[in-house]
């Protein structure tokens, strides 16, 4: 019965599940008009600046290599999130997977797709490390994973900047910029350029996709697959939804809650590594801080599904992107921050609002077959 | 008789950081500076905790504590650099409001899960400061964007009689201060930790910390707490009585958030001269642990908050205090062995007895603990003292739920 109220499409349901998106897309154009009309300029003229930017080629490639950590980030918080947890240590945990897969994959030469597994390997084994620790503390302890793992995002910084300062960076002679020693040619992930060229695809000044633009996608599928389609999935969703009825029909739950935030962690490793195997060869200090926050924001928004993070983490690598070019027309291109914040934040309550919506509309609809 | 047995906690504790001090050399253990520098610290990590009691009490579960103090910080500065400290102050205050604001919308109204809103109002408020201070600070003015210009420092003063300090003219003798000169072994310890405590302290201290008993008065001596409390605790059996729930935690969470605005202004206003970028840097979430720790009571919650403060006044002030703590971790390992053991736990004694054994080797292999690693202190605190506390904590029942008028769903 309820099988046919929920599966049947119709025309509400349809306009409900476009409702939320639209929702909190004009609500977040409202509040970034705002936000520009405070600067003294006009939206429009804003607005069309980072269209016309963003959709060049050379900025679109780099809305790519921007949106690819941010998906694989986003992709390991979905993965608690989907347990009924959340981990916010994804910034920590992809900070020391990138440290310690650059520091320890520089230390020998492989056979290039060879090497390139292993320092994904380390990645995923430190990130992984890093959660576990929570996670422990979550199982044996009962420490709630947000404030655990908020902690050890603060102790990751600490510990990478003393690692990478006393142990892991070469010393150079006047240079200030500490960085580990160079990952060898059979680490490095390739660009894509040499392939987009045979789809037609002219060179761009400074432009070109990150290699691991590929995991990203296989991630995504992945995840999807594991989630959806197996029985580990189930049973991670399951303990997410319900705990206690999970735990009554057989569900380990205290082993589910351990795996999501070490599994989590591991895909949070490689989230580092775009930017360090595709292009600076090397973990240095200026190593992009934010990436899992962001994310944060790309699981929520993305609704935790595949498909949503892949298109929230390809809107947010555009507001990034094309927000440079407000620099021009004289807009702080922070403005993109609100831009981002009123999208997640309006998002967030109007998937919820719809949620309720959609009950009071089954429930009537359930009346209507009850008492014809 | 639970404030005898807070008493003699503190009398031991002191007792040990004296001798370890008098073990080590490391002087600023129970010094006047030290203790001074910890209440400093403290404050903020004090109201951002007394926010969360507040709206955790009325059953919502404020993350976003964070995001409201990061607000409260940059509207200190930004008013404070203008208007003087003390608008700066209530500024602080009314901007951590709105941001509560849009949390109590998000959660209350519209039941969205607490943490994810928590959450969102951090990554906003951050983004949000950046924006305003770019927009403010963009013409050329100096330091630049990333910190506000100057605040007027609120003056200081002491207890009169024991601290020094002037009051009308009349200079007040320091006898805490005489006593602590003495260097008589733990006498003179207790004496310089309260002279750090009441001496040379800001008139927002005092207000600050005098909110802690208020905050209790008010929770659990007024009918207004009683209504809150339920709206924490069981919301249906409270509608039934006639307490409007919604109102309830509406008003709980925007008093947290008008507190953790002020601990946010108290750092950009008191603990320093401006508001610079990231000076919040997680005293929100440390707040909210410190309120664990505190199983959700006022006066735990000071004393969590007061441990992390500690922790955060050493590493700042001197890091070879640091590595003399290390000995204190020994000692409570050697405790906890001891408990293990005769308990009749072998293997968690011999675990904990080689953990005092490693860190025993540790203090004296290493002589100075490297500066990052020292920053860590405050951290490492709140993971090993949640890690200790969190089996025993009892939070309201309803705390986190989404809670719809009429038994709606």
């Amino acid at each position: 019965m309820s099988n046919s109220l929920t599966r049947k499409l119709s025309p509400s349901k349809i306009g409900l599940a476009v409702a939320a998106p639209l929702a909190a897309a004009v609500f977040s154009i409202i509040i970034s008009s705002l936000a520009v009309i405070a600067s003294k300029k006009s939206p429009m003229e804003a607005f069309t600046t980072m269209w016309d930017y963003g959709t060049e080629a050379g900025s679109l490639m780099e809305v790519i290599n921007t949106a690819t950590p941010y998906y694989i980030a986003a992709i390991a918080i979905a993965v608690t999130f989907r347990a009924g947890l959340f981990n916010i240590g994804v910034e920590g945990q992809l900070r020391l997977g990138a440290l310690f897969s650059c520091y320890i994959g520089a230390m020998f030469v492989l056979p290039p797709v060879l090497h390139v597994a292993v320092v994904f390997i380390i990645a995923m084994t430190f990130g992984g490390l890093w959660a576990a620790i929570a996670a422990y503390l979550k199982v044996k302890r009962g420490v709630n994973e947000v404030i655990s793992t908020i902690m050890l995002n603060a102790l990751a910084g600490g510990l990478s900047a003393y690692l990478l300062s006393k142990h892991f960076a070469l010393v150079e002679e006047g240079s200030n910029n500490l960085q580990t020693k160079e990952l060898p040619a059979s680490a490095q992930v390739p660009d894509l350029m040499p392939l987009l060229r045979k789809f037609g695809v002219e060179d761009q000044p400074g432009g070109g996709v990150y290699g691991m633009f590929f995991v990203a996608v296989a991630l995504g599928l992945i995840f999807w697959f594991v989630v959806n389609r197996t029985r580990f999935g189930f049973e991670l969703r399951a303990s997410g939804l319900n705990p206690i009825a999970a735990r009554v029909s057989g569900v380990n739950s205290k082993k589910m809650t351990f795996l999501a935030l070490v599994i989590s962690g591991a895909i949070a490793g490689l989230a580092g590594l775009p930017e360090v195997l595709g292009q600076t060869h090397s973990y240095n200090l200026g190593f992009r801080a934010g990436i899992g926050f962001s994310a944060i924001a790309v699981a929520l928004l993305g609704r935790n599904s595949a498909g949503g993070m892949a298109f929230s983490a390809l809107l947010f690598g555009f507001l990034e992107v094309s927000s440079r070019s407000l620099e021009l027309i004289d807009i702080a291109p922070e403005t993109y921050v609100i831009m981002q914040g009123s999208i997640l934040l309006s998002a967030v309550i109007a998937y919820e609002v719809v949620r309720r919506f959609k009950l009071t509309l089954q429930s009537n609809e359930l009346a209507k077959v009850v008492q014809p | 008789m639970k404030a005898m047995k807070i008493l003699r906690y503190a009398t031991m504790l002191v007792f040990v950081l004296a001798s370890i001090r008098v073990i080590t050399g490391a002087s600023d253990l129970t010094s006047t500076g030290t203790a001074s520098a910890a209440l400093l610290l403290s404050v903020p990590i004090v109201l951002a905790a007394l926010g969360g009691l507040f709206s955790e009490r009325a059953g919502v579960v404020n993350i976003g504590l964070e995001g409201m103090m990061i607000m409260g910080a940059w509207a200190g500065g930004y008013i404070g650099s203008q208007h003087g400290p003390w608008f700066g102050l209530m500024a602080a205050m009314i901007f951590g409001s709105v941001g509560a604001l849009v949390h109590a919308i998000a959660t209350v109204t519209f039941g969205v899960d607490h943490v994810v809103s928590g959450v969102a109002i951090n990554i906003i408020a951050a983004g949000l400061v950046r924006y305003l201070s770019t927009l403010m600070y963009k013409n050329g003015s100096w330091p630049g964007p990333s910190q506000s210009p100057g605040i007027e420092t609120i003056p200081l003063n002491g207890l009169p009689v024991l601290s020094g300090g002037q009051y009308f003219g009349w200079k007040s003798p320091d006898l805490l201060g005489s006593i602590a000169n003495l260097n008589w072994f733990f006498v003179s310890d207790i004496a310089s930790i309260l002279r750090g405590l009441t001496g040379d302290v800001s008139y927002v201290t005092v207000v600050a910390i005098s909110f802690v008993p208020l905050a209790y008065f008010i929770l659990w001596r007024t009918a207004f707490g009683l209504r809150l409390r339920s709206a924490g605790e069981a919301p249906v059996a409270a509608e039934s009585l006639g307490v409007n729930v919604y109102a309830m935690k509406y008003a709980g969470v925007l008093i947290s958030g008008g507190l953790a605005g002020l601990g946010g202004g108290f750092l950009a206003i008191v603990a320093a001269s401006n508001y610079q970028e990231n000076q919040v840097a997680g005293r929100g979430y440390i707040g909210l642990a410190a309120l664990l720790f505190g199983n959700y009571r006022p006066g735990g919650l000071l004393a969590g908050a007061g441990l992390f403060g500690f922790a955060d006044a050493l590493q700042l002030r001197d890091s070879a205090a640091i590595h003399a703590l290390l000995l204190l971790i020994v000692v409570i390992l050697a405790f906890v062995a001891f408990r293990k053991f005769k308990s009749g736990k072998q293997i968690g004694g011999l675990l904990a007895l080689t953990a005092a054994g490693f860190t025993l080797w540790f203090y004296f292999a290493v002589d100075e603990l490297p500066g990052q690693l020292v920053t860590m202190t405050p951290y490492i605190a709140t993971l090993l003292v949640m890690a200790l506390a969190s089996q025993r904590l009892r939070m309201p029942a309803a705390d986190g739920m989404p809670y719809r008028r009429g038994g709606l769903r």
